[in-house]
């Protein structure tokens, strides 16, 4: 089972690998981490997607809290909440395979932001879901590179993490 | 007291001051390139340093120190190897949650990056064995984070602190402020046990007929033996302890039943799998307590108390949670509790104990039984502090000897390190000064860190490093006799030294006892003596530790001694036909 964990952590250098080193050492799966800095400068926020049971979930919870630099540990995987990944796909594109290639980028609300002789750029935002699906449907034509950020997430309305 | 106000000095002299702030008079040490700034201070102030002849030593040093004195310990090193030999002793204070600060030399800022001389990325190297650490980048920041890691290192589930010291930061001015107070948004440990759920405990108590209190290391670091104490009076219950835990009662205690786990007594291992409440303290279910996990105690809840939230339901699911600070959990529980229906429990326990006390067979009456080196010891030096090695020794030292207060074991449980007792033991006697220190060790261990023999003769520390000479890694060998048929590969270390000789050449007191009537002697000699010494036992080398629960069985199915006294393991001279060409080649 995914989670995913809201972890309010103090800017600093090195707290990335302390807590990517401690995912690794206690033997966690980290399916996606993403990173950067919030409203206050002197915090970042880490999205972190973790796979694995309540056990593990639990363990992972405590044991990031007992980082002195982490300041806030959430699960927001069971709240409302807006979750987005950011996704560039380069794929092979001859004159002839264009036309269907912007439309199904127009479909999926995505963005050309790169064109050349052979080759289109999209960007995409979305959920995990959108994001599959549209690799899905570019792979027909060949995906030269892809690159995506991991998922960053924010409790709907008035609650904060 | 500077506190307040403002002066100019250099980075190192801040940190001497940061030092003295924080109370330090001793620290352990050995110097190089990237920390002379720091010992170029240290020439003009009033803090004992105590050179070491390996880094490892000052970690363990330190660590003894704090383990012995409930103080902050405190080593340095220099960079890069330096800083590195430091890691084992680092890492034992980690695992055995010790409040130590490690401060090493560092490049200077400009070069770090560059694989300069004697550069490692301590900081990164230690991120997992720390309970935080930090390089300091600017001199200003000093004071702070030295008040953050004395702060980090010494509250909540205490541990070790690193902080990595740039030359260049040592060598920059500042206007030295100490602050009076640490600022840790993300670290804010819970002393306080919640009261509903210590009113939960308490009923659950009352409702138990065969309870069992389960007592660890936190009840030593958090001084609670007397409220530990009060709470198995109060409610009638019988204690153990894991290695750890050793001290919290006092081991001729009617209540308690020895120590758990694979080396624990019988009576504690039954106690356990038949209670129906456990109720542990400060003690985190560790493998070597446990066994195989899902035969553990399957009739008992489980109370625990705890200061780390994470190690709760860790291994065993726990009932009821309290998230505390020892001391103070047990001192609000003891408030609420009643007596529960223990009688019988207790007269099955009495029963147990008659009939599975900690015993060994005498092979011959000419031949040492390393238990019996162990009650010499400890008739003769009643209250002295028992540090050890690792290894069969270590465990002799749990069940043998019999301690009447806390903090007066020091030993490395969780990491199990080899050559941490004669440096720790060096620590508990600088911090201790009027307490003999013995440091029981093995032939193995001992030669992990012997050259600290110098500096105790230096320094004029007088620690007696007993060392149970059975010319094996006895732990191993033990194992390889149990488990891999007696193929004894590499465990034979006889005739690797000299240790009386060894001793002397240091300028140390060296004794050798030969026979059972030479042992307490020679233990007398040493200890009275005043001086550093080291007396060699020759015992019996196929001795074996029992009880023993096999790894990954459950803590009830235990060889004893019973059942192998008729085994060749138990007898003196048989050996495999591989040790015996081993003897002869050594007697030709």
């Amino acid at each position: 089972m995914k989670h995913t964990l809201a972890v309010l952590v103090e800017n600093r250098s090195g707290v990335l690998s302390r807590v990517a080193s401690l995912f690794s050492r206690r033997g966690y799966n980290i399916e996606s981490l993403a990173v950067g800095v919030t409203e206050d400068p002197k915090t970042s926020r880490m999205t972190i997607v973790v796979d694995g049971d309540d056990h593990v979930l639990e363990q992972v919870t405590k044991q990031l809290n007992k980082l002195v630099d982490v300041i806030k540990v959430s699960d927001i995987g069971g709240d409302d909440s807006v979750e987005r990944e950011l996704a560039l796909i380069k794929v092979s594109a001859d004159v002839s395979a264009r036309t269907e290639i912007i439309q199904i980028a127009n479909i999926f609300r995505a963005r050309i932001v790169d064109v050349a002789p052979k080759s289109i750029t999209i960007e995409v935002t979305g959920d995990e879901a959108k994001i599959q699906a549209i690799e899905k449907l570019l792979r027909q034509f060949g995906i030269k590179e892809m690159v995506r950020t991991g998922k960053i997430a924010l409790v709907r309305g008035p609650k904060k993490v | 007291m500077t506190t307040g106000s403002t002066e100019k000095v250099n980075g190192a002299r801040a940190l001497i001051k940061c030092l003295e702030e924080e109370g330090v008079d001793t620290i352990f040490g050995y110097p190089g390139g990237q920390i002379i700034p720091f010992y170029n201070e240290i020439y003009d102030s009033n803090l004992r340093h105590i050179l070491v002849r390996h880094e490892q030593a000052a970690a363990h040093a330190a660590d003894g120190y704090a383990r012995a004195t409930g103080k902050t310990g405190v080593c340095v090193s220099t960079s890069g190897p330096g800083a590195t030999n430091l890691v084992t002793g680092i890492a034992t204070a980690y695992m055995d949650s010790v409040p130590i600060v490690a401060l090493t030399g560092q490049v200077p800022t400009f070069l770090i990056g560059n694989d300069a001389f004697q550069e490692a990325d301590i900081k990164g190297i230690t991120q997992p064995i720390t309970k935080h650490n930090y390089l300091v980048q600017d001199a200003n920041e000093l004071p702070r984070i030295v008040k953050e890691a004395f702060h980090i290192a010494s509250t909540g589930r205490p541990g070790p602190v690193l902080i990595d010291l740039p030359k260049d930061v040592q060598n920059a001015e500042i206007d030295f402020y100490y602050p009076d107070k640490v600022e840790l948004r993300g670290y804010k440990p819970t002393y306080k046990g919640n009261t509903q759920q210590i009113k939960r405990a308490a009923e659950e108590i009352a409702n138990s007929c065969m309870p069992i209190i389960y007592a660890g290391g936190g009840v030593i670091s958090s001084n609670a033996s007397a409220e530990l104490v009060e709470l198995a009076e109060t409610i009638n219950a019988p204690v153990t302890t894991t290695l750890l835990g050793i001290g919290a009662i006092p081991t001729e205690h009617p209540l308690h039943v020895g120590m758990l786990g694979m080396h624990g007594t019988k009576s504690a291992n039954y106690a356990i799998q038949e209670s129906d409440l456990i109720i542990a303290v400060g003690a985190r279910f560790d493998d070597r307590v446990t066994g195989k996990l899902e035969s553990f105690a399957p009739n008992a809840r489980v109370i625990h108390i705890d200061v780390d939230p994470a190690e709760i339901s860790k291994n065993v699911n726990v009932q009821i949670p309290i998230v505390g600070d020892a001391k103070q959990v047990l001192k609000s529980l003891n408030k609420y509790i009643k007596c529960c229906k223990s009688e019988a429990w207790l007269e099955k326990i009495k029963q147990w104990k008659k009939e599975y006390p900690l015993t060994y067979k005498q092979m011959s009456s000419d031949v040492i039984m390393p238990q019996f080196v162990i009650e010499q010891i400890s008739e003769a030096c009643k209250d002295a502090i028992i540090v050890t090695e690792v290894g069969q020794h270590q465990m002799w030292a749990a069940q043998f000897f019999k301690y009447k207060k806390p903090r007066t074991f020091i030993t490395s449980g969780g990491l199990g390190t080899m050559g941490y007792g004669f440096p720790a033991a060096i620590g508990a006697k600088v911090g201790k000064p009027d307490k003999t220190v013995i440091n029981i060790a093995g032939d193995g261990s001992f030669q992990m860190n012997s050259q600290e023999l110098a500096t105790v003769v230096q320094n004029d520390i007088p620690v007696v490093s007993v060392i149970i000479n059975n010319g094996y890694l006895g732990m191993v060998r033990q194992w390889q006799e149990l488990f891999y048929d007696k193929r004894y590969s590499q465990t034979f270390i006889k005739g690797s030294v000299d240790f009386v000789k060894l001793a002397e050449a240091y300028g140390a007191l060296g004794l050798r006892a030969e026979r059972p009537s030479e042992v307490r002697p020679a233990i007398e000699e040493a200890v009275n003596s005043g001086r550093p010494a080291v007396v060699e036992v020759i015992v019996e080398c196929e001795a074996n530790v029992y009880p023993m629960v096999p790894a990954g069985a459950a803590i009830n199915e235990i060889l004893d001694i019973e059942e192998h006294a008729d085994t060749p393991c138990a007898m003196p001279n048989l050996r495999t036909a591989k040790t015996d060409r081993v003897l002869d080649l050594e007697e030709q």
